[in-house]
Order: structure tokens, then sequence, then C-alpha cells
């Protein structure tokens, strides 16, 4: 009896899975966005496999090159090639945003968890810790951080992170008390089941695809978070090219050579954009009921 | 209307903005390994060190610096700043207006561009003015604004030589070469606020322009500028509102950047030269200044709820 239960309970979860997927596949916008970020992570896993030239290769007799065949994106004060600097800096957006939205992801998504369905003190002290952090403006709080642990970029994403914890805590305490009282949470509870493996098995689960959407966006956002601490000199650091420091470097040389920060920037409006649109899709496809 | 609920944002807003001084003392304790240390660099003598442990008091026990910290605070001191070894406070003070001004702006340049947009695609959704202010929307959330900052002096400063690529003059020198100076930032930050803005402002009209009581004052045959402007977006406020206070911690983030970019003498560029000259009471100070403006602009939209909708009684 269980066990068909069971069964029928995953055959409507899969079936609700495979609706989502096809209303993303049918979404022009979703499926532009996974086709630009599927460029981004074949550079970001290829990256040094596939430049044309050794990004951190300095040719001075090429300095300053505009686009040309042998240099696509010029050369920048370094005679080094643009392409390949934005072909590798992929890897450290894609890298940042990672475990920047999974630091975000754990802890947010864990406190929201333990603030909806805890006691209501817990809930008291956990969201208003929530607010405190939220009252900080997030680009502020990150610059604080870095400030405190120091620049670079492993640090860059520990702030990026923390930034957004409670971004998710609040979603996921949402999605909590929208769900606690339920018949299904309540007949677990009657079955014995303890509160971790409550919110593991029970709760969890179904809070999973708001949470799924915010992590696409944030993924965006951590992105850009990145570009603009390694604009400011705080996150990666020379000669490794991040897309943001390209475009503080280029920033210097606008009037001789406008392409040296025209295509890093180029680079991040597009893969955000990418994450934008996926994590639109998604929404869409994974609630119906919101779409527009 | 309700005063206890006044009473009662009015107090969570003090426990935030004391939430908010335990985060910013942080920033000086979780500096790995002395702060004093990090702050003279490795080849500071030991008395200099110790000299600097003495005068930020950490050598006393963490609550201690704390509670001392909180006091002088409360009395308007935020310190001395390392570098220069001014007090802290009236170099914050002259950032303010600055900061103010670039984010007022940049709002109601968001507001402007964002209303008549989302509202006009909400009439017509589906319509070539609608996808165009979709992907209008999804270029602002998604482009780096200091990268758009540096791509509009180039058009508008380098170029075209209409505005001047960076500085500021104060409003009662000469208002117009303050407007001069602000425009190009205040675009900047208000581009992005707007696209956000817009898309929200484009949803809560669709849902309300589908309502009952909008059908009806078109079956009672009003004009579509009364049904819109005094039916459906007056009933729509009350969502945008809060989205325009859930997007002021996007609008006060971009308004650091943009400083940065435009050599806008506010709080944002203050805060970034702390960090990189590792002036830690300067920058504590500004973190402090902007949570505690940003928790007031939040604390005011929640009392604009009760002008904008007289039915609303919290318990």
């Amino acid at each position: 009896m269980n066990k068909a239960l069971a069964g029928s309970e995953l055959g409507a979860s899969n079936t609700l899975w495979r609706d989502a997927g096809r209303r993303l596949l049918r979404n022009r916008l979703a499926m532009f966005g996974i086709c630009v970020l599927t460029i981004v992570c074949v550079m970001g896993l290829f990256g040094p496999a596939i430049t044309p030239y050794d990004p951190n290769g300095m040719d001075f007799a090429n300095r300053f090159a505009s686009p040309s065949l042998l240099h696509w994106m010029g050369t920048d004060d370094f005679g080094r090639d643009t392409f390949s600097r934005i072909i590798l800096g992929a890897r450290v957006s894609l890298q940042v945003g990672l475990v920047a939205v999974s630091v975000a992801t754990i802890l947010g998504t864990g406190l929201g968890l333990l603030a909806g369905y805890g006691r209501r003190v817990t809930d008291e002290v956990i969201m208003r810790g929530m607010d405190v952090l939220y009252s900080i403006p997030s680009l502020l709080l990150a610059i604080a951080i870095v400030a405190a642990l120091g620049k670079g970029i492993n640090n860059a994403m520990i702030a990026i992170g923390l930034v957004y914890i409670p971004i998710f805590a609040r979603i996921a305490r949402a999605a909590v008390l929208g769900i606690r009282n339920e018949e299904f949470i309540i007949a677990a509870r009657a079955l014995g089941a303890g509160d971790l493996r409550i919110l593991l098995w029970h709760v969890l689960p179904n809070v999973l695809s708001p949470i799924i959407v915010e992590i696409t966006l944030s993924l965006a956002f951590a992105i850009l978070a990145e570009a603009a601490l390694s604009f400011f000199g705080l996150g990666t650091q020379p000669p490794d090219p991040s897309w943001g420091r390209m475009l503080a470097e280029g920033r210097d040389f606008f009037r001789q050579s406008g392409w040296m920060g025209f295509f890093p920037g180029l680079a991040i409006l597009f893969t955000v954009m990418g994450f934008n649109f996926l994590g639109d899709g998604l929404r869409d496809a994974l609630d119906p009921k919101l779409r527009r | 209307m309700n005063y206890q609920y006044i009473v009662q944002r009015l107090l969570s807003a003090l426990v935030v903005v004391l939430g908010v001084t335990v985060v910013v003392f942080m920033i000086v304790q979780i500096v790995p390994g002395d702060p004093a240390r990090v702050v003279l660099g490795p080849y500071a003598n030991d008395e200099a060190v110790q000299g600097l442990r003495d005068r930020l008091g950490l050598n006393r026990p963490v609550i201690e610096q704390y509670l001392s910290w909180l006091g002088a605070l409360a009395q308007g001191d935020f310190g001395q700043s390392l570098l220069n070894g001014q007090a802290v406070a009236p170099q914050l003070w002259g950032r303010i207006g600055p900061s103010f001004e670039l984010a007022l702006v940049s709002l109601l340049v968001g507001l402007a561009i964002a209303f008549p947009v989302g509202i006009i695609s909400a009439l017509k959704p589906g319509s070539g003015i609608d996808i165009a202010a979709t992907i209008f929307s999804q270029i602002g959330v998604s482009i780096p604004s200091f990268w758009m900052g540096i791509m509009l002096v180039i058009i508008f400063s380098l170029n075209l030589k209409l505005l001047p690529p960076s500085g500021y003059t104060p409003i009662t020198e000469d208002p117009g070469d303050w407007l001069a100076h602000i425009m190009l930032p205040a675009f900047t930050a208000g581009f992005v606020s707007a696209s956000i803005m817009t898309r929200f402002i484009r949803s809560a009209m669709l849902d309300v322009l589908s309502a009952n009581y909008v059908q009806t004052a078109r079956a009672k045959g009003l004009g579509e500028r009364a049904v819109v402007l005094r039916h459906a977006l007056r009933n729509a406020m009350i969502n945008i509102v809060t989205i325009i206070g859930l997007q002021i911690n996007a609008l006060f983030s971009g308004v650091v950047i943009v400083e940065v970019v435009f050599s806008w003498p506010g709080l944002g560029r203050l805060a970034l030269n702390a960090v990189l000259e590792r002036d830690y009471p300067l920058l504590q100070g500004t973190v402090l200044i902007v949570a505690v403006m940003f928790t007031m602009v939040n604390l005011l939209v929640d009392l604009l709820y009760f002008v904008l909708d007289p039915r609303i009684e919290y318990a």
C-alpha cells in the first residue's frame, strides 16, 4: 500500500517536472538564455584549451591592436588578446557565481526552513537577523566584507554569498509557511517522523521550485556583483583576467581603444541576461499561474 | 489610523538599526589576524602597531569595545579617520547631501520611465511596445551599471560634448550646472531601477485591469483615461509602492557604483576610498549611515501604505 502510494506520488512529481521542462523548451527567451549559457559554460570549462592566444601572454609589438582577423576583439595595453582573456574570464565569473550562490542557497534555505518550521522565537531571531543583513545595500555590504577579509577572488565569493543569504531565507520561509499545516505534513508527523526528517523529506522538496528560480536569478546578480568588485579592484587580482577587471583596465584607455572595455561589458551583459531569461522561463514553467 | 502599528514599526526599525551597528562593528573584528597590523602593513614596528591597537581600543574585551563604540556613536562621535586623523562624522555629513540627491533623482528618473512604459505595456499586452518594454527591462536588469556609465560618458561627454563626464556642483551654487552634472549618473542608476519597476508595474496593472470594478467603470461609460488613472492605477499603487520599496536596495547599490564611475562626492565613493585605504572607522561610519538612511526610507514606504489605502488596519 505504502509502496503503491509512494509510486503514484513519484509519478505525479515526475509528470510535474516533465511538464515544466516542456513548458521551458517552448519558451523562446529561456531557450536563448540556455544557448548563451551553454556557450559561456563551454568557455568556462575548456577555457585554456580553446583560447587562440595565451590569455596572460604579453606582446608589446601588438599593444592596443584594434579588432581584426588575427585578434577578433583587439589587444590591451600589454598586447594581450582580449578575446582569449574574455574566454578565460568566463571561468572566473562562473566559479564566483556558483560558489557564492551555493553558499547563499545552503545557508539561506537552511535558515529559512528553520524560521518557517521552528518555534516563533526561532523565527523572530532568524528573520530579524536577516532584516539587519538586508538593510545594508548588498553591494556596500559585500565591499565591507571584502574590506575586512582582504581583497581577492575567494573573499569576494564569500562576501557575495553572505549578502544573498537573506533573499533565500525569506523565500524558503515563505514557502514553508504556505505548506506547514498541509495534511501531508501533519500525516508525516502523526506517523512519527522527526522534525529533521519532515524538513528534509517533506518540506524541502515542496519549496524547491521557488528556490531553483531564485538560484538562477541570483547567479545573474552574483556575476554582476563580482564584476563590480573586480572593477573596484577588490575581486580578481592581476594578472588573472576577470570581466570586471578588464573593464576597469580598459577604462583608462577608452579614448584610444574602446574595445578593451566594450567587449568585457558585452560578455557580462549577455551572460547575466542569459541567467535572467532562464530564471524567468523557469518561473513561468514551474508556476504556470504566474504566467503573464 | 492605527497608531499602535506605527509605534511597533518604529520599534522594529530601531531594532534593525541596533543590529546594523553590531554588523558594522564586526567589520573590524572579522579582519584575519591583527587589524592594526593589517592597517599599518607588514613592515610597521611593534610600537606603532601597539599604539594603533590602543587607539582603536582593540586591547579591551569585545563587548566593552562595542558598548563604548555604541556610546560614542550615540553622541555623534564616529571616531577618527586612520588616514588623516580627522573626525569621521564631519566627513560623513558632507557626503550625505550629494548621495541623497543622486538617489532621489535616480529614483525619479526610474519612475518617470517605468510608469508610462509599464502602464502602456499592460494596456496592450503582446503588442510591439510590450515586447520592446520586456526587452528594455531585461537589458536594464542585466547591464553592468559601471559599463553603461562609461558608455554614456563616451557618447555624451567625449563625442557629443553635451554633458560633463564627472564631478559635482552643489545645487545652491549653480542649479544649471548641478543638473548638467547629475544627468548622466542619475540616468545610469535610474535606468536599472526603471527596468525592475517596469516589470512590476506592468504586472500589478494587468492584475487590476481584469478586475470587476475596472470592467464596471468601463461599462458605465467612463473614458479610458479615467478608468486607467482613477480606477486601475490607484488600486495597483499599493503593490507598486511595495516594489519601489523593495528595489531601493538595488538603487542604493547602483548609486555606490555610479558615484565611483562619475567621481560623485557621495557616501559610496567615500566607502570605496575607505576600503582601498583600509580606513576602518571611515568605512564603518559610511556603511552605518547608508544603512540607517535605507532603513528610514523603508520605514517611510511602509507608513505610506496608510495614505494609499485607508482600509489597512494592522493587527
